[in-house]
Order: structure tokens, then C-alpha cells, then sequence
């Protein structure tokens, strides 16, 4: 296998640097940029919010799929039939159409019980938030819930033997040999997967949630331009890719993988 | 076998194929969502509507070949300037901020705008009355202007909506406690569900309001402007325009 | 206290004719797997290119074909969507017309194609190539010293060996191509998401039709994994299992 890495003062990639270089100044010159000192602060309050929403529903998202992954490998048939038909529904369909379902869906039933809007609960069933958290929650829970059910059944089971003929209770080695391990063996995919949530949050902005696409969309608006505006999103979620990529490489190097 | 497999293919790319766009088709492109009375999709898939008779009889006027093209409400300009379609149905408003970007025909139709409520809020249709409520509107209309100038300071918060419909279905799921669009649309809407009524119209500010509906254009498409005014002259003249409105409307929306 | 139920269970808004939604949904649901069917394919067809190009082609095809999937795997799909469908058909319009073409009046399903096919590419070249890799080298080197061309290496001997590896990969992304199409309901393409969402706010009845929609997706999800496990069963035949 050839090596990946050259070094950068190769020729050929000086040009194509000197190429994107060039390609970066012409758009910052010629393109129409004045809209932006206007929109700045919402633009920073708005990867905010994308940030938020994406660290809570990933970390709400993966405490879910560690039962449903457990129920999966290792429930009675009535705890692991339930969770195998989450898992597949959130799988088969799409992240948009289970937003909207959630959003519109329960919204349009809400009008046919007024009693709930004197309810405690009201400005948590009437505010856009909640449900943007609940959909991406379900969905990370889904697809991670597969992975974790595949690290569940795929810990050694002699190690979970060796627990057992220790005198180890089942709850006492689960929280030690087991879920640590299953957790370990998931954890290479978990960067893949956080950067997919990334990817996923945009689909908030169509339910009233304002994150950075929903801000960039604002700008679309008001200047009706085409290119601009979309270019400088699609180069914050570079960016923001970019440093999640970066976050997690540190993250596995910090935690020792030894072999399987 | 593999004759079969080529065949297909070629049958398939044909049914995409692009076709250049000839000079006697228009593309209209009306949003792609139901906005009753004006536009809306039927059970058929077909689009039926005042607005689409409104586009029928100003074409067949005009002897154009019109083609209904639906397209993102929040993408029809940009549509319409990068030239993917040629004209806006829309119930799209006149205004100075989006004339500097594309051209109108005359107005076809002109009604006030309004707040919808849920019944009995006792909200007021100025800053007073929608003080700490929260207000939803569509994007990119007249009436978001108007509620983020007049209203932002004082509102809870202003919800924005991708479509019409979305904000109507909130107001109705009582997640919002006041809607502003037009009066015509929000009419058909308070009829066709219960939750809600209209509580009144907002004062008048020509400057954001604007001076009625017209077919949108691309700048500088004189000779399509032009055909789109004579032929909606000649209608409200010959009575076409009082026919197909007397089975929508009880009152002559043209307006002042 | 009961009436959602009603709202809920109107089950003759699903009928086929009119004044039923049924034949609505079910032609957006024809849209939305002709967009799904178009894409993977276009997908396919770069994905092979791009797949060839970074295994065997020079440093600048590589550094071009690396920008190309780093891009399209950093950024959204639906940022992706927006660009392409809005940017990208404006672009490729001035393109046409520079050098002297007519304009190309590019429908929703069309555009909808393109950019499908555009992500897909991306992910399918990581896959072929993959699976490319996994062909041993001594069944190309012994094609190539029979005299074959590059071309003839391809068709005959690379293309069907990869086959077999790349189909738990290709599988992945068919079920991905038709879920991303329900995005394209965000630019206004006819697809089942948008059509559902139109019939849902002319009747009022959101609940019903997306969960109906949500079936729609679902069957199409199970029917196609019927038929990526018997195509594996086939590819793979002779060959250890995957799991």
C-alpha cells in the first residue's frame, strides 16, 4: 500500500493550493460579501445552537442505545422485539420525516384537547426545541443502538465466563467487564457517527429551530442571493467537521485501545 | 439480456431528458404548498385555485403556453432570477425592496392584511395587543417584514415558517398566539377550521405592505411584462376576471 | 375526549381516487425512488471514476478526487441539496451558455438526480474503491499479461471480482439514497415527503399521512432488504459470511 502522506512542498500541490488560493480571493473579492457584518452575531449564535443541539442529543442519543443495544443482544424476546422495531423504524425512515411527524403530527392532535395548554407540560409541547432534541435523540439512539448491540455480542464471551466462575454477580460484571468492553469496541465508530449528527442538525431550521442553516436561510431572503451565502455554510460545517474530527483523533489517542 | 439493460437505460434517460426552453412556453412557478383560496393542490394532484384560473385566463389571453411549475416558496426568486422559471403566481406583493431585485406586472389583486388569533384571545391586531405573544409568520413576505419592524421589540417571539399552511397548522396547535398573512388567505382559513378568527387589520405602512399583488418577472423582461399587463387589463375589462372570482369571493378583490 | 381518534383513523383520505390521497402519495412515492433509482446510479457511475481515479491515477487526480470526498462527507446533505439544486443548475446554465449551448431547462426530478447523484458519487467512491483493493492483484496482472486493456482489465475482471465486496457497502448506501431524497422536499421536488406534507396541510389530517408516508418508507426499506440479502447470497456465494 502506497504511503498516504506526501509532503505538501510536492509541486503539484503547491499548484492546486496556489489554485484554491486563488479561487478563495476571487470569491472574496467579486462575490457580494457586505450582508455579513450585519449577520455575524446571529451567525455565531446560531453554530451555538448547532453545537448545543449536537452535544445533547448525541450524549442523550448514546445513553439510549446502550439499553436498547443490551435489549437487543441479550433481553427476553419482549424487551428485544420492541427494540429491534425501534431500531429498524428509526432506520427506514427518513430523519425529515420523523421531525415532521413529531412536530406537525402531535401538533395537529393537540387542538382536539384545549385542557392541554393549561397543563404543566404546555410551553414544552408548544416551543419547537424539545422536539428537534427528541427526533435527533431517537435518531442517533437508533443507528447507535445497532453498533451497540453488535459491541454487546461481540465482547469474548470467556471474559464474561471468567466474570461468572469470579463469583461476579451479573449486575457486577456487567458494569465491569461487560458494558466497558462493548463501549470500547463501539467507540471507533462514535467519531463517524457524531460527525452524521452533525450533519444531521441543519433539519431542525425546518421546524422553527434556529440554528446556523436557519440563519444563513434568513440571509438567502433578505438578499436573494444564490451562491454567497450557501458557500459560507457549506464552509462552516467544513470547519466544524473539521474540528470534530480533530476532537475525537485526540480523544482515541488518550484512551488506550489495547488490540480487540 | 444485455440489450434489455441498454434499452432500459435509454428509456429512462430519455424520460429525464431536458429539453431546451422554447420561446412560447412560460414557466409559472407558483409555490409548492397549499395556500387556499389562491393555489392548492387537489386530491388528483392537479393544481386548482383562484390564482390558477387568475394565471389560466391571463394566458389564454395572452396566447402564452403557460406550465405550472411548482417551486420552494423560500427559493422562488432566486428561482426565478437564475431563470428557472419565467414568471411568479404567487400572491406575491409589490414592494421597493423587491423591485430593486426583479420586475412586476401590474397588481391583480390588493386586500389589507390581518391577524388571526385563536378564538377569544382578545389580542389587538397593533404592538399593544401582541405584546408578549408570540407571532408567526411565513418567510420572505411582506408580513415578516412587517412584524419583525413593528412588532420584534415587543413580541415574546417571532416564529418563521417555511410555508403558509405551517404557520396556520401552529396557530390552530395553539403554539403560536397570533398569525399575520393576508386577509383572503387567512379568511379561507379560520372557515375551513374552528380554533380560530381573525382579530383585525394592522395599520396600514405602504412602504413594507406594499401596493398589491403582481406576476413576478426577471428584470429587464420587458416584452413578457408588458404582454402579462395588456392581458390583465383585458380581462378585468371583457369580465373574465369578475367570472372566475364570483365563484371565490363575494367582493371585488382587485382593490384600489 | 376521543376525537383525534377521528382525526387520526380518517382512513378514506388514503383511498387511491380522488377524494382520496392515496394515488397522490403513491406517485410522489414514484418520484422519490425514480430520484433514488437515478441518483444511486449516477452515483455508481462516478463512484467507479473516482474509484479508478484514486487507486490508479496521478498525484493531481487524487488530490482532486480527495477534496471531492472530504467536501461532500463534511458538509450536510441538505447544505449539499441547496447548493446543487440552486447554485449548481445556475452554474451549469452559464456554463452552458459560455460556450454557446442553450439553456437547459432542468426539471425537479432531473435536478433532483444530479444532486443525488452528486453525494452518492462521494460515499461510492470510498466504497469501490474499497472494494477495488480487495480484488488480488495477481488475477489483474495475469489479465494484463494476456495482452488485455485497462478497459477490457475493468469490464472483465475488476468490476465483477470487487462485486462481492462491495455489496454490503453498495446495500448501505441504496438505503441512504432513499431516505436523502426525502430532503429534496426542502427545494420543492414532488417527492413523497413534500407531497405528503402538501396533502397533510390541505385535509388537516399531518398525523395520518405521514405516518402513512413513514409506511411507505418502511416497506420500500424492508422490500429492498429482502433484496440486497438475496443479492449478497448470490455475490457472495463460495465466500465467508460477512458477520
Amino acid at each position: 500500500m502506497a504511503p498516504e502522506l506526501r509532503s505538501w512542498k510536492e509541486p503539484h500541490r503547491l499548484v492546486l493550493l496556489a489554485i484554491a488560493i486563488g479561487i478563495v480571493v476571487f470569491a472574496a473579492t467579486t462575490m457580494r460579501w457586505d450582508w455579513l457584518p450585519r449577520y455575524s452575531g446571529k451567525l455565531v449564535a446560531g453554530v451555538g445552537t448547532t453545537l448545543w443541539l449536537l452535544f445533547l442529543t448525541s450524549v442523550l442519543g448514546f445513553l439510549l442505545a446502550v439499553p436498547l443495544g443490551l435489549a437487543q443482544a441479550a433481553g427476553p424476546f419482549w424487551l428485544s422485539g420492541p427494540a429491534r422495531a425501534f431500531c429498524t423504524v428509526i432506520r427506514g425512515t427518513p430523519l425529515l420525516l420523523q421531525l415532521w411527524l413529531l412536530y406537525y403530527g402531535l401538533g395537529s392532535l393537540f387542538a382536539y384537547w384545549p385542557e392541554i395548554r393549561q397543563s404543566w407540560a404546555w410551553p414544552y409541547l408548544r416551543s419547537a426545541w424539545p422536539y428537534g432534541v427528541l427526533a435527533l435523540t431517537m435518531s442517533f439512539a437508533g443507528y447507535e443502538g445497532e453498533v451497540m448491540r453488535g459491541a454487546f455480542a461481540g465482547v469474548p464471551k470467556g471474559e464474561l465466563e471468567a466474570a461468572r466462575a469470579y463469583g461476579m454477580s451479573p449486575w457486577t460484571s456487567f458494569r465491569r467487564i461487560w458494558l466497558p468492553r462493548a463501549i470500547h469496541r463501539a467507540l471507533p465508530t462514535l467519531a463517524g457517527e457524531t460527525v452524521l449528527q452533525l450533519k444531521a442538525t441543519p433539519l431542525v431550521a425546518t421546524i422553527t429551530v434556529v440554528d446556523v442553516y436557519a440563519i444563513i436561510s434568513r440571509v438567502r431572503q433578505d438578499t436573494y442571493l444564490t451562491y454567497e451565502p450557501l458557500l459560507l455554510l457549506a464552509l462552516i460545517y467544513m470547519i466544524l467537521t473539521g474540528v470534530l474530527v480533530v476532537a475525537f483523533r485526540w480523544l482515541e489517542a488518550k484512551v488506550p485501545v489495547k488490540g480487540s | 439480456m444485455k440489450t434489455k439493460i441498454i434499452t432500459a437505460i435509454a428509456a429512462f434517460g430519455l424520460s429525464l431528458s431536458a429539453h431546451a426552453a422554447s420561446a412560447e412556453t412560460v414557466r409559472v412557478g407558483v409555490a409548492a404548498e397549499p395556500y387556499p383560496p389562491f393555489t392548492q393542490p387537489d386530491a388528483s394532484g392537479n393544481w386548482t385555485g383562484w390564482e390558477i384560473e387568475f394565471m389560466n385566463a391571463v394566458c389564454t389571453e395572452a396566447k402564452l403556453d403557460c406550465v405550472v411549475t411548482p417551486v420552494a416558496w423560500d427559493g422562488i426568486i432566486p428561482a426565478l432570477m437564475s431563470s428557472k422559471i419565467d414568471a411568479i403566481v404567487g400572491s406575491m406583493s409589490i414592494t421597493e425592496e423587491r423591485m430593486k431585485s426583479i420586475d412586476f406586472s401590474d397588481k391583480y389583486y390588493n386586500t389589507p392584511s390581518v391577524i388571526a388569533t385563536s378564538k377569544g384571545s382578545g389580542i389587538t391586531p397593533d404592538a399593544a395587543g401582541l405584546t408578549d405573544k408570540i407571532v408567526g409568520v411565513q418567510v420572505s413576505t411582506i408580513h415578516q417584514d412587517y412584524v419583525t419592524t413593528h412588532f420584534s421589540d415587543v413580541a415574546a417571539e417571532i416564529k418563521e415558517y417555511q410555508t403558509q399552511d405551517e404557520a396556520n397548522q401552529d396557530l390552530a396547535a395553539g403554539r403560536v398566539d397570533a398569525i399575520m398573512a393576508d386577509s383572503l388567505a387567512l379568511d379561507a382559513f379560520v372557515k375551513s377550521d374552528t380554533c380560530c378568527e381573525i382579530v383585525g387589520a394592522v395599520e396600514d405602512d405602504p412602504a413594507i405592505l406594499g401596493a398589491g399583488v403582481g406576476v413576478g418577472l426577471r428584470k429587464g423582461d420587458d416584452e413578457l411584462r408588458q404582454k402579462f399587463n395588456t392581458a390583465i387589463a383585458a380581462i378585468r375589462e371583457n369580465g373574465t376576471y369578475a367570472e372566475f372570482s364570483k365563484a371565490y369571493f363575494d367582493f371585488d378583490i382587485y382593490g384600489k | 375526549m376521543l376525537d383525534w381518534i377521528t382525526g387520526f383513523a380518517a382512513w378514506e383520505l388514503l383511498a387511491y381516487d380522488p377524494p382520496g390521497w392515496g394515488g397522490v402519495l403513491l406517485r410522489g412515492l414514484a418520484v422519490s425512488l425514480q430520484v433514488a433509482i437515478g441518483g444511486y446510479i449516477l452515483g455508481f457511475l462516478i463512484g467507479i471514476g473516482g474509484a479508478t481515479g484514486k487507486l490508479y491515477g496521478g498525484p493531481v487526480l487524487r488530490d482532486i478526487l480527495d477534496v471531492y470526498t472530504t467536501l461532500v462527507r463534511a458538509v450536510p446533505e441538505l447544505v449539499l441539496i441547496l447548493l446543487l439544486f440552486y447554485a449548481g443548475t445556475d452554474a451549469l446554465n452559464q456554463f452552458l451558455v459560455l460556450i454557446g449551448a442553450e439553456r437547459m431547462d432542468i426539471s425537479g426530478l432531473a435536478a433532483g438526480i444530479f444532486v443525488i447523484g452528486v453525494v452518492q458519487g462521494a460515499y461510492q467512491t470510498e466504497v469501490l474503491r474499497g472494494a477495488f483493493k480487495a480484488v488480488p492483484h495477481g488475477q489483474i496482472e495475469a489479465a494484463r499479461a494476456y495482452g488485455m486493456s485497462s478497459l477490457l482489465v475493468l469490464r472483465r475482471i475488476t468490476l465483477p471480482g470487487m462485486l462481492p465486496h462491495a455489496v454490503p457497502g453498495l446495500a448501505n448506501l441504496w438505503l441512504i439514497a432513499t431516505k436523502d431524497t426525502a430532503l429534496l422536499a426542502v427545494v420543492g421536488v414532488a417527492e413523497l415527503t413534500l407531497v405528503t406534507r402538501q396533502a397533510g396541510g390541505t385535509t388537516k389530517s399531518y398525523f395520518l399521512f405521514f405516518f402513512a408516508a413513514g409506511l411507505l418508507y418502511l416497506m420500500v426499506t424492508l422490500l429492498s432488504n429482502v433484496a440486497i440479502r438475496r443479492i449478497e447470497r448470490h455475490a457472495r456465494r463460495g465466500m465467508p459470511a460477512v458477520r
